[in-house]
């Protein structure tokens, strides 16, 4: 019999506490489904025949040596589409097939179904494609001149013609980055009978595929069922669609279940990349180092289609001024349309590329002034109550930039002592680097970025709990993709309602209404805002009804007493209750880039400590600590996870995570190629949690999971900059770029 | 898709005669990569894992059937330290010295200890074996010797092992990377040296010039080493592809010349 004591003690894996993940077990025993698992009787196999060019015209297609070969269904091109030919989720401009232009490699041009995935491939690679080579347009000052623009986004404030004593100006490089996700695209669509279908496929926001697959099919909205799917990794790659169209397609043509599991290579050309950008700064200041004036022209190379590329300039533009004080600001930003393989969202979105730009100009500030560079920052530093510098919006929530400097300072400094186990070296196990001709570098970066949506963008979640007889169930339509929401959300429901018994259902888009993406650092705020309501409100009703005071996994209780318990509650009547949670509304940008268009910011900072053998231009990180605006840390080890990955996501950018793509052919589309850190390569990460409550976050927390990737690549060039003395004005850096 | 899995040579050769297009399969490092990807569909695959006669090793003999993880722990400075930088622990349990003869890659890892210290190299098949030099077995890039119904059976290393040997390979990463340079040197106490560089050429190369100039030196000065260094990266035939540009692996290779030299002079 439980006592009233228990239910007195609080309930456990509430928040605060590092509550496990439900589905951590299955997944490291191998048990967790992932969307390359899928099965369904009488399945095809579906495969793709893509474009080996960047650019050109396709004179003739003849389907038929794979239309004649046993054991294939389906066999499509655009001529086939039977709607809406065009898919995009902020603007239409993706041919579903190829159009008769190819304008970027890997463009799909056919898709097959067959019996299994051996006809599939070869079916696909049967079809006859005749192209005729166009040269491919693939920087973005030419594509400027060209008039080649996807979105113009700019911030206009103050006086133009007011300089600053000192000046220092420069242009940045970052090359593309790969979101890189250990599981490939895959997926299933099955027909229902019916002239209806469920898709299953990697997506961070099942309802704006939902919207894209239904016009393209032709088919009414609630026909079209675009299912969850178990996600290894997104980072943004999973946010415009990739194969859920063509294997609808497929299954309506077939009649029957389709799938599709592409392969790594096939992955690189399947899923949006981070932006490349070249950007053009002008840093103005006093000679006591008060920003005067900050001037850029930012140019972000889109690729061949819009997918998220009208927002990703915007928030470039919005944070390329970086946390500080500055009254003119004049920056232009441009995505650029080219033939380089179409760009998205990735982790930090737009505010990566110019954070490590700007993060770069404040260092050369402060050393063109002979200040130290984060005395610099703490004179420029914003906080609540201080104007954004790019939208001239006034910030209203707690923005620790000051304390996640101090913080970051105050942290010790690893032993100046250059290690002897070569695994410590630059050159690891290459044996390449004597431990005397290394020279260690220190560097620090801040990392400033928008929370959830901006610009007007109305942002919802919705969210429905009800109470069944075992707990709670959580309807949400949020995916996980490993970040672990789904622990942070049972986590706020167990706290509010007091039933430790719960579990997240991850409804389709016919179940619940939207949750807006996983994206932005907003699903711990939206999602997990709108269960924290709905969680009230159940608490609230089951409460009223029985005239109770608490509830618990037993049941309602009432003076210390059981008064029922959750079977007999739910045999009575539903207890349910269903929640569209919004933050507080945004602007759109006026002529000049202003107006109140982010709901909310973070900030982080990060020291870098790294190892160099200048000679031969090879690095090794030796320590990063950090310091994270995080509100309140819902879940320390979920946090503390997301720092680690996130900042090794920016540690990868700093020095060597690069897809070379040549004449806008990527050339090295493979896990081989493509490198990723290692174990070897991931230094110690040590993080302070900064938790000053957010107003509009559940308990106080606030998104965050992409400031470490923002200032975590500065911080490193920093102190490379730092052990060489080069300007290293392009990431990644690269061993000849340090060598010669 | 059928796999033989023989326990000795002469039933891989009996295999092979009956199939002469079949796969000869060892740690399948390289060959496993080319099928996961679609790229070689084999209907025949006799698979190396039981021939005991492969995995031979002594001072003498290097059985191409032997695992970097065994290598690893070779007495051989050189040896043991290409032998860790093969891939990850998983690779280097499956991947054998007869894979990187086989794919005759000149970033192979384990081909510039070969080159250094002339290893030859034993083919065999139903007309009994062959012995061959290092340089006439890999004679291209991805190319070697070996004929049709022929598998490797080893490398065979000279009696007179040099007194010291050192392995350096650059990737940009601590481990699990493919070479964009790498150097073999080694040092008898007569200070005859020689030195092999991989992943700068279309196969493996021995900078010949720099081993008779540093050969001449019993005491290499700066001045020596210098010019030692010089003649490696002018010796170099490297190209610019997505891993490296030719100027950096120039450069970078004689510097590791340099500095694996140093080692063998301690």
């Amino acid at each position: 019999m439980t006592t009233r004591a228990d239910t007195e003690v609080g309930v456990a894996f509430g928040v605060g506490e590092s509550a496990p993940r439900p589905d951590g077990i299955p997944k490291v025993t191998g048990h967790f489904a992932y969307a390359s698992d899928l099965h369904a009787q009488d399945m095809l196999w579906g495969a793709t025949r893509r474009a080996p060019h960047a650019h050109a015209t396709i004179t003739s297609v003849d389907v038929g040596p794979a239309v004649a070969m046993p054991g294939v269904h389906a066999v499509l091109t655009y001529d086939d589409l039977p709607a809406e030919r065009f898919q995009g989720q902020i603007v239409t401009d993706q041919p579903v097939l190829a159009d008769g232009t190819i304008r970027y490699w890997g463009e799909v041009v056919a898709i097959v179904a067959a019996d299994d995935p051996t006809t599939a491939r070869a079916a696909a690679d049967a079809i006859e494609v005749e192209y005729e080579y166009l040269d491919p347009l693939t920087d973005v000052d030419e594509a400027l001149a060209a008039g080649e623009v996807l979105r113009e986004a700019v911030a206009y404030r103050g006086v133009r013609d007011v300089h600053g004593a000192v000046v220092v100006e420069a242009t940045y490089e970052t090359a593309t980055q790969d979101q890189a996700p250990l599981g490939n695209e895959a997926g299933i669509a099955i027909p229902d009978g019916a002239g209806g279908i469920d898709v299953y496929g990697p997506t961070q926001w099942t309802h704006v595929d939902h919207e894209q697959i239904v016009a393209c099919l032709g088919l009414r909205p609630e026909e079209v069922r675009v299912h969850p799917t178990g996600l290894g990794g997104a980072f943004g790659a999973r946010e415009d669609l990739s194969l859920q169209t063509h294997l609808c397609l497929l299954a309506l043509q077939s009649g029957r279940p389709v799938r599709m599991v592409f392969g790594r290579a096939e992955s690189f050309a399947a899923h949006v990349k981070r932006h490349a950008a070249r950007m053009y700064y002008r840093h103005e200041a006093d000679l006591d180092g008060n920003l005067v004036r900050v001037e850029a022209k930012l140019l972000l190379d889109g690729g061949a289609y819009s997918m998220t590329s009208p927002a990703v300039v915007a928030n470039a533009v919005g944070f390329a001024v970086g946390p500080y004080r500055c009254p003119n600001v004049f920056i232009d930003g441009y995505a650029l349309r080219t033939n380089n393989p179409p760009a998205g969202a990735m982790r930090g979105f737009g505010a990566v590329q110019t954070g490590f730009a700007v993060e770069s100009q404040m260092d050369r500030l402060a050393e063109e002034l002979g200040m130290d560079p984060l005395e610099l920052r703490l004179l420029n530093a914003i906080g609540p109550g201080d104007v954004l510098a790019t939208t001239g919006q006034v910030i209203t929530e707690p923005l620790p930039t000051r304390e996640v400097i101090e913080s970051v300072r105050a942290m010790p400094l690893p032993e100046d002592s250059i290690s002897s186990d070569v695994r410590d070296l630059p050159g690891g196990t290459g044996l390449t680097t004597p431990s005397s001709v290394v020279v260690r570098g220190v560097g620090y970066a801040v990392g400033f970025k928008n929370l959830a949506f901006s610009e007007g963008f109305d942002d919802f979640a919705e969210a429905r709990l009800t109470l069944t007889p075992v707990g709670i169930d959580i309807h949400t339509a949020a995916i996980e993709v490993g970040q672990g929401m789904v622990t942070v959300l049972e986590q706020i429901a167990r706290t509010v309602t007091g039933v430790e018994s719960v579990r997240v259902v991850f409804d389709h888009t016919s179940q619940i209404g939207s949750a807006g993406s996983t994206s932005a650092s907003r699903q711990t705020q939206m999602t997990g805002g709108a269960v924290m309501r709905a969680a009230e409100q159940l608490r609230t009703e089951i409460l009223e009804h029985y005239g109770a005071e608490a509830l618990s996994n037993d049941g309602v209780w009432r003076n210390g007493e059981l008064v029922v318990s959750l079977v007999e509650a739910c045999l009575e009547r539903e207890f349910s209750a269903h929640v569209r949670h919004r933050h507080q509304e945004t602007d759109e940008p006026d002529e000049n880039g202003q107006g109140n268009l982010h709901v909310d910011f973070a900030v982080s900072a990060h020291r870098a400590v790294v190892d160099v053998d200048p000679v031969l231009g090879l690095v090794k990180v030796v320590k990063i600590d950090t310091a994270q605006d995080v509100g309140f840390a819902l879940n320390p080890m979920s946090v503390i996870g997301q720092i680690e990955g996130g900042t090794m996501q920016g540690i990868g950018l700093a020095i060597m995570e690069e897809l070379v793509i040549d004449h806008g052919v990527v050339r090295n589309a493979s896990f081989t190629d493509y490198l990723l850190p290692t174990f070897l390569d991931a230094p110690p990460v040590e993080a302070v949690l900064i938790e000053q409550p957010s107003s509009w976050g559940p308990f106080g927390a606030k998104g965050f999971a992409e400031l470490p990737t923002i200032s975590s690549t500065p911080a490193v060039v920093a102190a490379l900059r730092a052990a060489t003395g080069k300007a290293l004005t392009r990431v990644p850096v690269r061993p000849e770029d340090i060598a010669f | 898709m059928e796999i033989v899995r023989p326990d000795s040579v002469a039933g891989v050769l009996d295999a092979l005669a009956s199939h002469p297009d079949a796969l000869v399969l060892a740690g399948g490092t390289d060959t496993m990569v080319l099928v996961n990807a679609g790229a070689l569909r084999p209907e025949y695959v006799i698979s190396l894992r039981h021939v005991e006669d492969l995995k031979a090793w002594n001072a003498r003999f290097i059985g191409a059937g032997v695992t970097y993880a065994r290598l690893e722990e070779s007495e051989i400075a050189a040896l043991a330290e290409l032998s860790r930088t093969v891939g990850s622990p998983q690779i280097r349990a499956a991947g054998t010295l007869g894979g990187n003869l086989g794919t005759a890659s000149p970033a192979g890892d384990a081909l510039p200890f070969l080159a250094a210290v002339d290893a030859t190299i034993e083919l065999v098949s139903k007309h009994g074996s062959r012995t061959m030099p290092w340089d006439e077995f890999l004679i291209g890039p991805k190319q070697n010797a070996l004929e049709p119904a022929e598998i490797i059976l080893g490398a065979h290393l000279p009696d007179d092992m040099p007194w010291r040997t050192a392995f350096a390979k650059i990737g940009v990463r601590q481990a699990m990377v493919i070479s964009i340079a790498s150097v073999c040197v080694t040092r008898n106490e007569a200070g005859e040296t020689t030195v092999a560089l991989g992943a700068v050429g279309p196969t493996v190369l021995r900078a010949r010039r720099a081993e008779m100039m540093v050969s001449a030196e019993k005491d290499p000065d700066e001045a020596a080493l210098d010019e030692f260094q010089r003649l490696v990266s002018e010796e170099s035939r490297p190209i610019t592809d997505h891993r490296s540009t030719a100027e950096y692996r120039r450069m970078a290779v004689g510097v590791l010349a340099r500095r694996a030299l140093e080692r063998c002079l301690v």
